[in-house]
């Protein structure tokens, strides 16, 4: 029982002290020791959310820490589940982080302010979950969004798109927390108590408007931070720039939050609502889902890829938490149990998979300085390690078995498929089209992936750093060894999270289905059931492999010995590595299909030779793919924003006159309101 | 447990191995009967296997283990699909394993191999297929699993052997417009996931309009042979498949070895009448231009959708909704 306190006050002070750690300590050595330090963090912040997935619960008041409100914090398993998350991307990312840091010089990643931030930054993401009271999970919030802003920024002297990037995201983030600070704000008065415990006590009395209004703008701010569309302009931005180890923190961590918080408020403190809540978080799930794959199946940049991927796969989860909150609503709390349990889980492998995923593409931009697919390829011989673990992250990126999305993508799917017992026209208009959606984002993700894998890691190198590359110090290779052995578990033993996610389910009070035990899935409701067992799909697999190539073998015995050939050149002499797909061709047929919806931008320019007009000298081409969500919403809003400020330059023309003249009307002004008003 | 039941799977297996490349053999024949041509006779898939088998294993210069192991693992998961999918018999020992979402997952595995290994060898052509099949793939897979849903809803499960034998049991539900509907839409998706005119032509190699060879055109020797081969065992797989959901009659469903020997004669049977069908078929279409494809899709999606509301508003008598 005193586990999660004294985890939780070792997580504290070892940030605390790696902060001090990355300020005082000279560059040799001070990336070990915060890494270290950061791991501990992890570790402990890891051990904590264990526990509480265990059953364990802690809650305690610390009034000093903060003035007027005091500090509350709250452990159950919901906080649990994410915890352990956090802590254990974090120990691993922490590791990665060491080498990652070693070849970085003295600037970005490694520069003073960047280290002392980042224990704070895994701090909080470790401590967010465990607030239990408005005012301590602003606090935090805060704490984590200004940290992993600074980080961000690491490495602001090296491109003029970290700037911009940042402000992006800055802006951004800031917007989420006047929304959340706004939203419960509102609940914290309506339900005359500020504490998680008071919110709960004081739900029952507000009128629907204003449990509406809570829950709108709570989930608009959560869905910015999950990075959900139309609010995910940040997301492609900020997690490409960061450094990598801190773009696998925020993408396998940070985003989660938003998930937690929609879950903590909408099912916990709010309990639950009605089903035009949930239909919009459905809808803005999938409309992340196919949107955030379908863009980073255009990207080129193998990280802002990566991020797209990240957009998608938080649409997946919030797609299963608003089909929870559906069954909910329609009383059918064992559906609501499964569908919110697909979507924890998912959000588990998912954190696994992207942090793996984003630093292989550290590793990758780290030994070629580049992070344009295009300009990759040929990695996996000079790069053998970093490019099998690059696949293993992929395979679970890809829902397919046996990697470890596909499991939880397929409880997904089972919790939707057997939703349709819920009775109602609503249900049987969009269960159908979730399913479709899911199913569309998992071929796209393959396309993807395929893309990734193929284009970046395979064939040969079609730059000079892409053929100079050497693979990557042993610490960096570790920390991705411990993501990757975390992928396989969770691929092939999901029971290893035995009980704890019935626990964080029955949290919000729906019924636990044990849908992960042992070595396998299973649901079974009352009339409907499915198995799944991931074990067995290897060993089955693993058998026809071995059946297959044993037979191969024995059946070419006379020619045992592989020949070398050139490739196949039509005659027309060895074929050169441009001559290769890159990944922009590939995405090609895509784009084509997806017309409509993406908006390519085309630009030819022929220029002719100046003697004749039909004689071409140069044809020019130019093909991007905006963010078309993005350029719609927001450049007006902007421009407009741009323009108001523009025109407003005009009173401020710098005589001091002209300020003191405004400032008599404007008091003039006030007075008479006050006169005429009173 | 039960012998009868391994006794199925070996006999469904051995079926499937020993007549995937009949039924393509057969297929082809068809063809070339209703072309007015001759034919090479229906064992010539066999007789390139064994020609292929006795070459030399060739591995082209600058390739790497995506190459070298997407063959193998591409008649590995056709082999694994080929024991879990119920052709003769409902009541095997890995019933309780045929996930239909598994199933259609195990597909897109030996697709995704082949997609690799198409990039791997880094010529333009290997690309190209992948691309083209990579796109093809990530547009079946929403008409293939909402046709899934449709089918899961009667049987009120993914299992595959429930299914079948839920058909099996009440034919009806097979003629209502939910399983018409279903059955049609499954249909294309397997044109679509087995390569077939109109979406691919297995038998061109013009550049504009191959995506499955286009892959693999750097294969030769065994590793071709494994190829050539994985694509017939999807091939009679599929068509299996296709035949256990829609005419589901004959299929064993207890512990009688003489009802499995019925019930394979009946799939031969099935699955050769269907082979024929759609080789007729196919000497009547054209293959589809590659951006014409989604529309084809799309529309099939369509029917699917139409299946899951149908099966929902036209009531489900006999079956947990």
């Amino acid at each position: 029982m005193s586990l999660i306190p004294a985890a939780l006050a070792t997580a504290t002070g070892l940030g605390v002290a790696g902060a001090a750690a990355g300020l005082v300590l000279p560059q040799r050595g001070r990336g070990a020791v915060v890494g270290v330090l950061t791991a501990g963090v992890g570790v402990a912040g890891g051990a904590s959310g264990v526990a509480a997935l265990g059953g364990s619960r802690w809650s305690a008041e610390i009034p000093g820490l903060l003035p007027l409100a005091g500090t509350h914090f709250a452990v159950d398993a919901l906080s649990g589940l994410f915890m352990a998350v956090a802590g254990a991307v974090v120990a691993a990312v922490a590791v990665y982080g060491v080498g990652y840091v070693a070849g970085h010089g003295a600037h970005g990643f490694g520069s003073r302010a960047a280290q002392a931030l980042l224990p704070l930054f895994a701090l909080t993401l470790v401590l967010v979950p465990a607030a239990a009271s408005v005012s301590t999970f602003l606090l935090l919030w805060e704490l984590m969004a200004l940290t992993s802003l600074l980080l961000v920024m690491a490495e602001h002297r090296a491109r003029a798109s970290v700037r911009e990037a940042a402000v992006w995201y800055a802006v951004m983030t800031h917007l989420g927390l006047v929304l959340l600070l706004a939203g419960l704000s509102v609940y914290a008065s309506q339900a005359g108590g500020e504490t998680f415990a008071a919110l709960r006590v004081g739900t029952a009395a507000m009128s629907p408007t204003v449990r509406g209004l809570v829950f709108v703008l709570t989930a608009t701010a959560f869905a910015s931070k999950a990075g959900l569309v139309p609010l995910h302009a940040w997301l492609p931005r900020a997690h490409p720039e960061a450094p990598s180890a801190v773009s696998a923190l925020m993408s396998a961590a940070m985003v989660n939050l938003g998930v937690y918080g929609l879950v903590r408020v909408g099912f916990d403190l709010l309990g639950g609502g009605p089903a035009w809540w949930w239909l919009l978080v459905m809808a803005m799930g999938g409309l992340s889902a196919v949107y955030g794959i379908l863009q980073a199946a255009m990207a080129s940049d193998l990280k802002r890829l990566l991020a797209y991927s990240t957009s998608e796969n938080m649409g997946l989860v919030v797609l299963g938490v608003g089909a929870a909150g559906l069954f909910a609503h329609a009383g059918d709390k064992v559906l609501a149990g499964l569908a919110l349990a697909a979507a924890l889980l998912h959000v588990v492998n998912h954190s696994a998979f992207k942090s793996l995923l984003f630093g292989a593409a550290g590793s990758v931009l780290r030994a070629t300085g580049e992070r344009n697919l295009d300009l990759l390829g040929g990695l996996r011989a000079r790069m053998p390690i970093t490019a099998g673990l690059f696949a293993l992250g992929a395979l679970g990126a890809v829902a397919l078995p046996p990697g470890n999305g596909f499991i939880s993508e397929w409880l997904l799917l089972q919790s939707m498929i057997h939703g349709l017992a819920v009775p109602g026209v609503t249900t049987a208009i969009v269960l159908p089209l979730a399913v479709a959606v899911i199913a569309l984002s998992a071929g796209l993700a393959a396309a993807v992936f395929v893309k990734a894998l193929g284009v970046g890691f395979f064939a040969r190198p079609r730059t000079e750093q892409a053929a100079a590359a050497q693979e990557s110090p042993l610490l960096m290779l570790a920390g991705m060894g411990l993501l990757a052995a975390l992928c396989t578990a969770l691929a092939l033993v999901p029971g290893l999270l035995g009980d704890g996610l019935d626990r964080a389910v029955a949290v919000v009070g729906f019924a636990g289905t044990h849908p992960v035990s042992g070595g396998g899935l299973r649901v079974r409701l009352d009339e409907v059931s499915a198995s799944l067992s991931p074990l067995w799909v290897v060993a089955a697999l693993t058998v026809a492999l071995g059946a297959v190539t044993a037979t191969t073998r024995w059946a070419s015995r006379r020619q045992r010995r592989r020949m070398n050939a050139r490739l196949w050149d039509c005659g027309g002499g060895a074929p050169t590595p441009r001559m290769a797909y890159t990944a922009t061709s590939f995405a090609e047929p895509l784009q084509r299909v997806f017309d409509d919806v993406l908006a390519p931008e085309q630009d030819v320019d022929v220029t002719p030779v100046r003697e004749s007009a039909y004689l071409v000298e140069r044809v020019a081409f130019r093909n991007r793919v905006p963010d078309r969500i993005e350029h719609r919403l927001y450049r007006p809003v902007l421009d407009f924003l741009a323009a108001a400020g523009q025109s407003a330059r005009r009173l401020a023309g710098g005589s001091v006159h002209t300020y003191l003249g405004y400032g008599f009307f404007g008091l003039v002004a006030l007075l008479v309101v006050l006169v005429v008003g009173w | 447990m039960n012998t009868v039941g391994y006794a199925a799977i070996v006999l469904q297996v051995g079926a499937v191995v020993a007549g995937a490349p009949l039924l393509t053999g057969l297929m082809r024949q068809t063809r070339a009967r209703l072309e007015g041509r001759a034919g090479a006779g229906v064992l010539q898939p066999w007789r390139d296997v064994r020609k292929l088998l006795r070459k030399e294993p060739i591995t082209p210069i600058g390739t790497g283990p995506a190459f070298r192991w997407a063959p193998p693992l591409l008649v590995a998961t056709s082999l694994v699909l080929a024991v879990l999918v119920p052709l003769v018999s409902t009541d095997t020992p890995v019933r309780a394993r045929a996930d239909l979402i598994l199933v259609v997952s195990l597909l897109a595995l030996g697709t995704l191999a082949l997609a690799l290994a198409g990039l791997d060898t880094g010529t333009a052509f290997g690309g190209m297929g992948a691309s083209r099949e990579m796109t093809i793939a990530a547009l079946v897979e929403p008409t293939i699993l909402v046709a899934v849903f449709a089918l899961s809803i009667p049987a009120g499960s993914t299992n595959l052997p429930v299914i079948v034998a839920g058909a099996a049991d009440q034919p009806a539900r097979l003629t209502s417009p939910a399983g018409l509907l279903a059955i049609a839409a499954l249909a294309v998706a397997v044109l679509a996931e087995s390569g077939r005119l109109p979406v691919d032509n297995p038998s061109t190699h013009l550049e504009l309009t191959m995506v499955h060879e286009a892959m693999v055109l750097e294969y030769a020797g065994p590793d071709l042979a494994l190829v050539e081969f994985g694509a017939q065992l999807r091939l009679a797989v599929l068509l299996g498949l296709l035949a256990s959901l829609f005419a589901p009659w004959g299929i064993a469903t207890g512990a009688s070895l003489t009802a499995v020997l019925l019930a394979l004669l009946l799939v031969v049977l099935k699955v050769t009448v269907l082979g024929m069908a759609l080789a007729a078929a196919e000497v009547f279409w054209a293959k589809l231009r590659l951006f014409r494809v989604p529309e084809l899709l799309a529309g099939s999606f369509l029917l699917a959708l139409l299946a899951v509301t149908a099966s929902y508003f036209l009531g489900t008598e006999g079956g947990a909704r």
